[in-house]
C-alpha cells in the first residue's frame, strides 16, 4: 500500500513525534540495560555513515566530484567538526569540481 | 522563577552569571540559537531541493520542516517517498532513522525539574534535535525548558525558511548550484559522526565499517534491490547490535549487579 505525499508526510511526522515522546512518557528512571543503553549509544553513528556513503559520490551528479566531496567533507569534520563548515566545505567542493570535469 | 537557580549545593561563584528567570533563559536561548539557525538554513536549503526532485510543493515543504525537525529523518521521509514505500516500512524506517533523538529524549528525561507537567515535556520533545539536545544538556542544573523553545523558535525558523526557498528558488539555480547544495545534507552528517569517532578508535572502526557494508549493499547483486529504507535498518540493527555486545559502553551509573554480570561473561 503507497499512500500519497501528505499520507505520507502525515505518518512519517508522527512516527517520528512518537520516538521522540517515548521516553518522557514511560521512562520513570534510567535505562537499566546496559545491552540497550549500548545499541542507543551507537545508532547514530551507524546510520548516518550508511546514509552518506554511497549516497554522497551519486548525489553530486558526477562520482569522481563525490568522492572528492567525501574526502574534503571526512578531512574538515575531523579536523575542525563545525557543521556549517563541513557542509558548505562539501558544496564548494561539488561546485568548483563541476567546472573541471 | 526561582525553580532554575543553580542548586545551593552545587552554587559556585562562577555560576552567579547564569540566568535565573524564565526570560533570561529566553533571551539565552534566542542568541544561541541564532549560529544554528544560520547552519539549518544552509542545510534546509539542500532539503528543499531535494524536496522538489520528489515532487513535493512548497507548502507540503514547509509543513514537512515544520513537522518532522529532523535533518536526516526528512531525508530518509523523502527517499521513502520517492520509493513509493508503504506504510509499514515509512512507518519502521522513521523509528530506526530517527532511534538517535529516544536517546536524547531520554537523557532529557534526567535533565527536567521532576515537577515539570506533561504539557511541557509534549512541546520539548518535539523539539529534540542533535543541536538543541546538544546546547539545552549541557546547562547547568534543571533545564529550563523555555531556554529549548527559544533555540527552537529561531533555529526552526530557518529550518523552514530554507526548505521552502530550496523548493522555490531551487528551479532557477543551474544544475552545477544543485548539484553542489545536493551534498550538503551529507557534509552535515559527516560533521556529526566524526568529530566523535575521532576520539574513540571503536567508533571509528564502527563508521569505517558501516559506510563498507553500505557500500557492499549498493553493488551487490541482491542485496542491491534491497531499498535504502530498509538498508538503514538491517544495516543499523546489525551493525549497533553487534557494536553493543562488543563493546558495552561505560557507565558509572550502571547498577553493580549489570556490571559483575558483564564481569563474569568477560
Amino acid at each position: 500500500m503507497n499512500p500519497g505525499i501528505n499520507a505520507s508526510l502525515v505518518i512519517i511526522a508522527l512516527s517520528i513525534y512518537a520516538v521522540r515522546l517515548a521516553p518522557f512518557i514511560f521512562l520513570k528512571g534510567t535505562i537499566r540495560s546496559r545491552f540497550i543503553r549500548s545499541f542507543l549509544y551507537y545508532v547514530p553513528y551507524v546510520t548516518l555513515a550508511v546514509m552518506t556513503f554511497p549516497a554522497i559520490i551519486t548525489a553530486a551528479g558526477n562520482p569522481l566530484a563525490g568522492v572528492l566531496a567525501l574526502a574534503a567533507g571526512l578531512a574538515v569534520a575531523w579536523i575542525w567538526g563545525d557543521l556549517f563548515a563541513v557542509a558548505c566545505t562539501c558544496c564548494a567542493v561539488v561546485f568548483v569540481a563541476g567546472l573541471f570535469l | 522563577m526561582s525553580k532554575y537557580e543553580t542548586p545551593s549545593q552545587s552554587a559556585a561563584p562562577e555560576e552567579s552569571r547564569a540566568p535565573v528567570s524564565r526570560g533570561a533563559w529566553i533571551r539565552k536561548g534566542l542568541r544561541d540559537g541564532f549560529p544554528v539557525c544560520m547552519g539549518y538554513f544552509a542545510v534546509s536549503f539542500a532539503l528543499g531541493i531535494a524536496a522538489r526532485n520528489v515532487g513535493l510543493s512548497a507548502v507540503q515543504a514547509f509543513f514537512m520542516s515544520l513537522g518532522m525537525v529532523a535533518s536526516a529523518g526528512e531525508f530518509a521521509a523523502l527517499t521513502l517517498i520517492a520509493a513509493g514505500a508503504g506504510v509499514l516500512e515509512m512507518i519502521v524506517t522513521s523509528l530506526v532513522v530517527n532511534l538517535r533523538y529516544f536517546l536524547m529524549s531520554c537523557s532529557l528525561t534526567q535533565k527536567l525539574d521532576p515537577k515539570t507537567p506533561f504539557w511541557q515535556k509534549m512541546i520539548l520533545a518535539f523539539f529534540v534535535t542533535d543541536e538543541n539536545f546538544g546546547l539545552s544538556s549541557v546547562v547547568d542544573g534543571y533545564l529550563c525548558p523555555f531556554y529549548s523553545y527559544a533555540i527552537a523558535v529561531i533555529s526552526v525558523s530557518g529550518w523552514c525558511a530554507g526548505t521552502v526557498l530550496g523548493v522555490v528558488i531551487g528551479n532557477i539555480l543551474p544544475d552545477s548550484v544543485v548539484a553542489a547544495l545536493s551534498v550538503a545534507l551529507y557534509g552535515m552528517f559527516l560533521a556529526i559522526i566524526i568529530p566523535p569517532a575521532k576520539k574513540d578508535r571503536f567508533l571509528r572502526g564502527l563508521v569505517a565499517a558501516s559506510m563498507a557494508a553500505s557500500g557492499l549493499f549498493a553493488v551487490t547483486p541482491y542485496l542491491k534491490e534491497i531499498s535504502s529504507g530498509f538498508r538503514i535498518i538491517i544495516l543499523t540493527l546489525a551493525l549497533a547490535g553487534a557494536a553493543a555486545l562488543i563493546k558495552p559502553v561505560n557507565d558509572p551509573d550502571a547498577d553493580a549487579e549489570d556490571i559483575s554480570k558483564k564481569e563474569v561473561e568477560a
